[in-house]
């Protein structure tokens, strides 16, 4: 069964464009490639992508009848602009996988999207006259449709219309339940959106399973390295001593500068009467007391 | 600065963490501009700042306030048969029981018991104990009457939940127990008041389901009488030995007409209640041992009443008094057992308890409400004819109607009789009336604060008198001439208390006029009562307050919602003054009509006054849009989905139509699992809306949780007025990074329903905490993720790019505290700066939610010790100054956290780059410095909320706490950076420039001295 799985997924891999991402093709095979035991201790992989280019045949169910009660499909569907009516739209395929935990989760998803009818492309030209929007909404229980409720999603239509339709599917899975599917285009689609008809009507589906993050541990020293951390010594002495700064800032900054002012009068008061010179002026002296003594030599 | 040799606050020997601010632009930019030297000074005092930001212990008060409160009284008990303090013990609906000062209102000692906690009844016993009954009736507590300190507590375990009584018995010397009795849980328990010791008790499932309504003790007997109703058909009357529990005597009557209400004692052995129908009365009589049911139908008794009857509960002895739609009837049950009808008196008016007078004689007071007055008078249950005492007191109107009152006699210094008044006001407001005065009166209401927001003041009027000025002047002379003699330690122990003096009431932080920093504001509080009060932040003094109208309508029962902006004159609009919306709703459930009225925040007036609208309101929403006069457009969202605009002006509907495209909101299902997000769908279809201020909407996305494995705990969102500054980031190697910042983001967290319980009811195994970031606007989950072994409950706050919530993690059995933050990946590549420079970077382009996001998180978790009731975060007016959480914790104290201790990227060894940037090494848990506690040494009881507001000066912040009390002060995270602190002593720094100016004179003059003798040598 698992060669199978395997020729049939190498063979489907094939029948993909070059333009497949490099990453979700190596999650993918790494899906497929490992065995049931494995994948009963990891529990969930992240991401697990796939895709699939428009307009596979429907007739292109799988043919191995052994594994078809752990395939389950599913429909999308759209609807455009105001009205609620929805139609189906293309089909996912999966299959169910036990997880650790007992529960089940979906593998190996793929998507066939049906054809634009003319009826179809006609409503989808008119919301993309208006800049309505295109909504699509899917089942919130895999298993049995449509669950609680559909989890729906929309997008303006002018972002869909680039060259082609490009559009990105990312389902929020939890178990068999889809939490939430998220629908967008790719690239930027700023407000005042421009009107442009798509060159070609199909669209070119990109879809992407997601699951929870775990959250990263909290992390657990002993209780010493964290009183360490916290209370160097450092903690209260220098306290003690800004607390004593910040009292007499102003008495000792005046003090200070008038010391400072003394000492080059002091240091001024040698050189002026050696030189003989006057020009004693502060600034100048400040930092030059060597080079004072300097240029007083030179001058004898 | 300069306070100098004061004590730290809270002072302790734990060494508080060291770190340096980093340092802000402001302070950065004034350093350049100057001098080098002065640069030099301002170093030194920027490093000799101590980073925790304590208060001293003269600080305290200066810009911060305190106001305590109990709530709606609902039941009261004088203690004043003793000379010495004259004393109240009341209980309140915010489950308080506070002992007042029966001459001045104020607070002798509180205490609030829990949410869950609710007093059913209060008593005083041995003339020395407070008995409270509380959490239906399966806690009994005793507290000491002087101080309020606990005495005993007995918990009281019964078979099935029941109504819970107490009777205290006056004067009942059984044995030195003097025993407690309480029906409660199906079940009369007797207990010792002395120690709380369980004598016996008395288990009535066991005799069928009979429902107790009395409990009584006939004076002198040892015998304790219950009196119930079984399946709302039979009379039953059990008598119990007082000592041991024996059952003595058990009597009952069939009533096949079932009952309504409560059995109601008239006097020993005589009951009244009425029939289910409510339109008889039956009088029970016990007599030598057997029961007697007399009917009366009460139209013979009174002509032309209708239905919806009650009898009132107030304990007259051999009268009672019944409701009907017309008015209140007194009756009177004479020794035949015959009714007699005595008086009619408004439906208005208000009866309380009689009270043991003189010599058997016993008094009630029933207050009438009059036009702008209230009316109380006293009589004599004997005499009804008469009254013995009437009084009229001027009442303010904004206190509406009297809803409860109590009263207590005392003995006038002419030997007779005075009686004093305590009365509970429609807006929950306590005064005590005496002598035909209000003695005093408690804003209780706010006690029960549902909703802040803040108003600015007027601006301060031009052309302020000489004489003012003058005078002002000599007095900021005189002050700082106090200051500059305090600062030298010159004063004297007089000085110093009138320095302190000064600094407390120093008139300029209760003006009403706005200030240059912004911090002079108005809070404007809607209470759970319907009124309004407007709080000047400078001292917390009431400006005004305003009872609802618009909320008064007499046929429901309305409440106040909530409380929005309305209008805030800015540009053109400048002489209108600031107006708040409050919504609210008239009946219990959501689809009931909403009350909305415009509420004038300079005066209180009510401007609109929009009673009962037509639509419901699930949930209002403040759009970004103004008109002409400055008007904030609101959408009203129904319980059918419906969009309602506010006002309801063609202009303001021609600027919504506009902008309707781009309106988007959601709504949170909890109890489904739905998160939805709606807009407004663009052509009106054939089933017209009502009006042209109506929208439908459609549905654009939902989020459809598992139900059998998540529940919503928490949803957070943005607060909408928060200013980000910049959306860079600097981290550590000169290397940025861009916030993820979307006014749409919003925060749910749900737990698997097995562990929504409180924590220990779900074993870690079963408890999943799953968080997720959602655009509002696409329904895009931008991030999820799973907590194992976690459960709530959930306090989050969200702000700028990051959201910190707090949790509990069952296998590490202690709370926890995560931080998430998301980081804009798109952006990543503006860091070229020949890019920028050649203009290739998209730093420019809009941002829109349908753009496919490429965001980044990264995220920690840290211990924390407390568990929390609220979270919040500082908001400054640009966004500049650093955060810091404010979290309340547990013990009702608020907590600043800098944001910096919950940073996703902490490390264990921080690179010498990373702790220039400001990053601490990475601990496990959370510190709790004393010091940083902005409550001081204030407890916020019952602490619900904290509201924080920008004040205009850049580094400061106003934080509002509201909970039973309300606490008030502002803070600085990264100190006051952009300005001296108000204390500042400008008298020394003139003195000092002063002496400098004239030293530098003196030693020019002799250096020229010197200069010239030098020159003649």
């Amino acid at each position: 069964m698992l060669l199978l799985l395997f020729a049939f997924l190498i063979s489907s891999n094939s029948a993909f464009q070059s333009d497949e991402l490099l990453a979700d093709d190596e999650e993918f095979g790494l899906e497929g490639g490992r065995s049931p035991d494995i994948d009963l201790a990891v529990p969930s992989s992240p991401q697990i992508a796939s895709r699939s280019y428009s307009s596979p045949q429907p007739t292109r169910k799988r043919s191995t009848d052994s594994e078809s009660d752990s395939r389950v499909q599913f429909v999308l569907e759209h609807a455009f602009g105001d009205s609620s009516e929805f139609s189906a739209a293309g089909t996912f395929t999966a299959r169910l996988k036990a997880s650790a935990h007992g529960g089940q989760t979906l593998t190996k998803l793929r998507f066939s999207r049906n054809d634009l009818t003319a009826t179809e492309k006609e409503k989808f030209k008119k919301v993309l006259e208006t800049d309505d929007y295109y909504r699509i909404r899917l089942p919130s229980d895999v298993l049995n449709a449509p669950g609680r409720d559909y989890v729906i999603s929309s997008l303006k239509a002018r972002c869909l219309a680039k060259d082609g339709l490009d559009e990105h599917i990312h389902i929020h899975m939890e178990g068999v339940n889809i939490l939430a599917v998220n629908y967008g285009s790719s690239g930027a689609c700023q407000y005042p959106r421009q009107l442009k008809l798509p060159a070609k009507w199909s669209f070119s589906s990109h879809t992407v399973l997601k699951y929870s993050d775990l959250a990263p541990r909290t992390p657990i020293f002993s209780e010493d390295i964290g009183s360490n951390e916290i209370g160097d010594d450092e903690g209260i002495k220098p306290m003690v001593e800004r607390s004593f700064w910040a009292k007499y800032w102003m008495y000792l900054v005046p003090l200070g500068l008038i010391v400072m002012n003394a000492v080059t009068q002091g240091m001024n008061m040698p050189e002026e009467q050696a030189g003989g010179q006057a020009g004693g002026q502060t600034q100048q002296a400040v930092g030059a007391v060597p080079r004072g003594q300097g240029a007083a030599v030179r001058r004898r | 600065m300069g306070s100098d040799g004061k004590k730290r606050e809270g002072k302790t020997d734990q060494p508080s963490l060291e770190f340096s601010d980093p340092p802000p632009p402001f302070s950065l930019l004034i350093a350049m501009a100057m001098a080098i030297k002065l640069s030099l000074i301002l170093l030194f005092f920027s490093s000799s700042l101590i980073p925790t930001f304590s208060l001293f212990e003269d600080q305290v008060g200066l810009m911060d306030w305190h106001q305590r409160y109990i709530g709606k009284v609902k039941h009261a008990v004088f203690h004043t048969q003793k000379a010495g303090w004259k004393r109240v013990v009341v209980s309140t609906e915010e489950n308080v029981i506070a002992s007042l000062d029966l001459r001045r209102g104020e607070i002798f000692w509180r205490h609030v018991l829990g949410a869950n906690d609710v007093v059913d009844k209060i008593d005083i016993a041995l003339g020395k104990y407070v008995i409270t009954l509380s959490s239906e009736g399966s806690i009994l507590r005793a507290w000491n009457l002087p101080d309020g300190q606990m005495v005993w507590e007995s918990f009281l375990s019964g078979s099935m939940s029941s109504k819970a009584l107490l009777t205290v018995p006056a004067n009942l010397k059984v044995d030195l127990d003097s025993p407690i009795f309480v029906y409660s849980g199906a079940c009369i328990h007797a207990i010792s008041s002395i120690d709380g010791e369980y004598l016996w008790k008395k288990d009535f499932a066991s005799e069928g389901s009979v429902d107790v309504h009395q409990l009584i003790l006939p004076g002198g007997s040892d015998v304790v009488h219950a009196v119930g109703v079984t399946d709302s058909s039979q009379f039953d009357t059990y008598e119990i030995h007082v000592k041991n529990g024996g059952l003595l005597k058990h009597t009952s009557a069939s009533f096949p007409g079932g009952i309504y209400g409560e059995i109601l004692p008239i006097s020993g052995d005589r009951f009244v209640v009425l029939d289910a129908s409510r339109s008889v009365l039956v009088l029970i009589t016990i007599e030598n041992g057997q029961i007697h049911l007399e009917q009366t139908h009460i139209s013979d008794l009174i002509h032309g009443s209708s239905g919806n009857t009650v009898i009132l509960p107030s304990k007259l002895s051999g009268i009672f008094s019944l409701r009907t739609d017309n008015g209140i009837v007194f009756i009177k049950v004479t020794g035949e057992g015959k009714l007699n009808v005595m008086e009619r008196v408004d439906k208005t008016v208000v009866i309380s308890d009689a009270l043991p007078h003189s010599e058997g004689e016993q008094a009630f007071a029933l207050v009438q409400h009059g036009d702008g007055k209230i009316e109380l008078s006293v009589r004599l249950v004997h005499d009804m004819s008469s009254n013995h005492l009437k009084e009229t007191v001027k009442m303010d109107h904004e206190r509406g109607f009297v809803h409860k009152i109590f009263i207590n006699n005392y003995v006038r210094t002419d030997r007779s009789h005075g009686f004093r008044a305590l009365i509970v006001m429609e807006d929950h407001s306590l005064l005590l009336l005496q002598q035909g005065e209000i003695v005093w009166t408690r804003d209780d209401g706010l006690a029960s604060v549902i909703d802040v927001a803040t108003s600015e003041l007027p601006v301060e009027k031009i052309g302020v008198s000489v004489a003012k000025v003058e005078h002002s002047l000599f007095e900021w002379l005189k002050g700082h001439i106090l200051k500059l003699k305090g600062t030298l330690m010159l004063a004297t122990p007089d000085e110093v208390a009138a320095i302190q003096k000064i600094r407390l009431q120093s008139s300029e932080k209760s003006k009403m006029t706005r200030d240059h920093n912004g911090f002079r504001r108005l809070l404007i509080l809607l209470t759970r009562a319907g009124k309004l009060y407007a709080l000047h932040t400078g001292d917390g003094r009431i400006v005004w307050s305003t009872l609802l109208q618009s909320l008064r309508t007499t046929s429901q029962q309305c409440a106040g919602l909530k409380l929005h902006q309305w209008q805030v004159p800015h540009h053109h609009a400048l002489d209108n003054n600031p107006s708040v919306l409050v919504v609210g709703r008239c009946g219990l459930s959501l689809s009931s009509p909403s009350a909305l009225s415009i509420v004038d925040a300079y005066t209180g007036k009510e401007l609109q006054n929009m009673g009962p609208v037509q639509h419901s309101t699930v949930q209002v929403i403040s759009l970004p849009f103004r008109d002409s006069s400055e008007q904030q457009l609101h959408l009203l969202i129904d319980a059918d989905k419906r969009a309602h605009l506010y006002p309801t002006t063609p202009e303001a509907a021609n600027i919504f139509q506009r902008e309707s495209e781009n309106v988007y909101w959601y709504s949170v299902e909890s109890e489904a699992g739905i998160l939805r997000g709606y807009g407004v769908k663009k052509s009106h279809s054939s089933d017209t809306p009502p009006s042209e201020y109506c929208f439908e909407t459609r549905n654009l996305w939902s989020v459809v949780f598992p139900s059998e494995s998540e529940k919503i705990i928490a949803t957070v969102t943005r607060k909408p007025n928060e200013v980000v500054h910049t959306q860079a980031k600097m981290i550590a190697d000169e290397d940025v990074m861009y916030k993820y910042i979307s006014k749409n983001m919003l925060f749910v967290a749900t737990v698997s329903p097995k562990a929504s319980g409180p924590i220990g009811s779900a074993t870690p195994d079963e408890s999943v905490l799953v968080v997720y970031l959602v655009d509002t606007v696409t329904g895009r989950i931008l991030h999820r993720m799973t907590h194992l072994g976690s459960q709530g409950p959930v306090h989050a706050v969200l702000s700028e790019n990051w959201v910190v919530y707090h949790y509990f993690n069952l296998r590490a059995h202690r709370y926890e505290m995560s931080v998430l933050e998301i980081y804009d990946q798109s952006r990543a590549e503006n860091k070229d700066v020949l890019k920028l420079i050649v203009g290739k970077h998209n730093l420019t382009t809009p941002v829109s939610s349908y753009s496919r996001p490429e965001v980044t998180t990264k995220s920690q978790s840290y211990f924390f010790t407390h568990s929390v009731k609220a979270i919040s975060v500082t908001s400054t007016a640009k966004g500049i100054t650093s955060k810091h959480l404010l979290i309340g914790t547990i013990g009702d104290q608020v907590l600043a956290l800098d944001k910096r201790f919950v940073d996703p990227r902490r490390s264990l060894n921080p690179t010498q780059a990373e702790k220039e940037e400001g990053l601490l090494p990475l601990t496990d848990a959370l510190p709790i410095i004393p010091q940083s506690y902005v409550t001081h040494s204030f407890k916020v009881e019952g602490l619900r909320g904290i509201e924080t507001v920008p004040a205009k000066l850049e580094s400061t912040s106003l934080v509002f706490a509201y909970g039973v009390d309300l606490f008030y002060t502002r803070i600085a995270p990264s100190r006051t950076y952009d300005s001296l602190t108000e204390d500042f002593n400008y008298a020394l720094l003139l003195l000092t420039i002063l002496a400098l100016v004239v030293a530098i004179f003196v030693t020019w003059v002799l250096s020229e001295r010197k200069d010239l003798q030098d020159k003649w040598r």
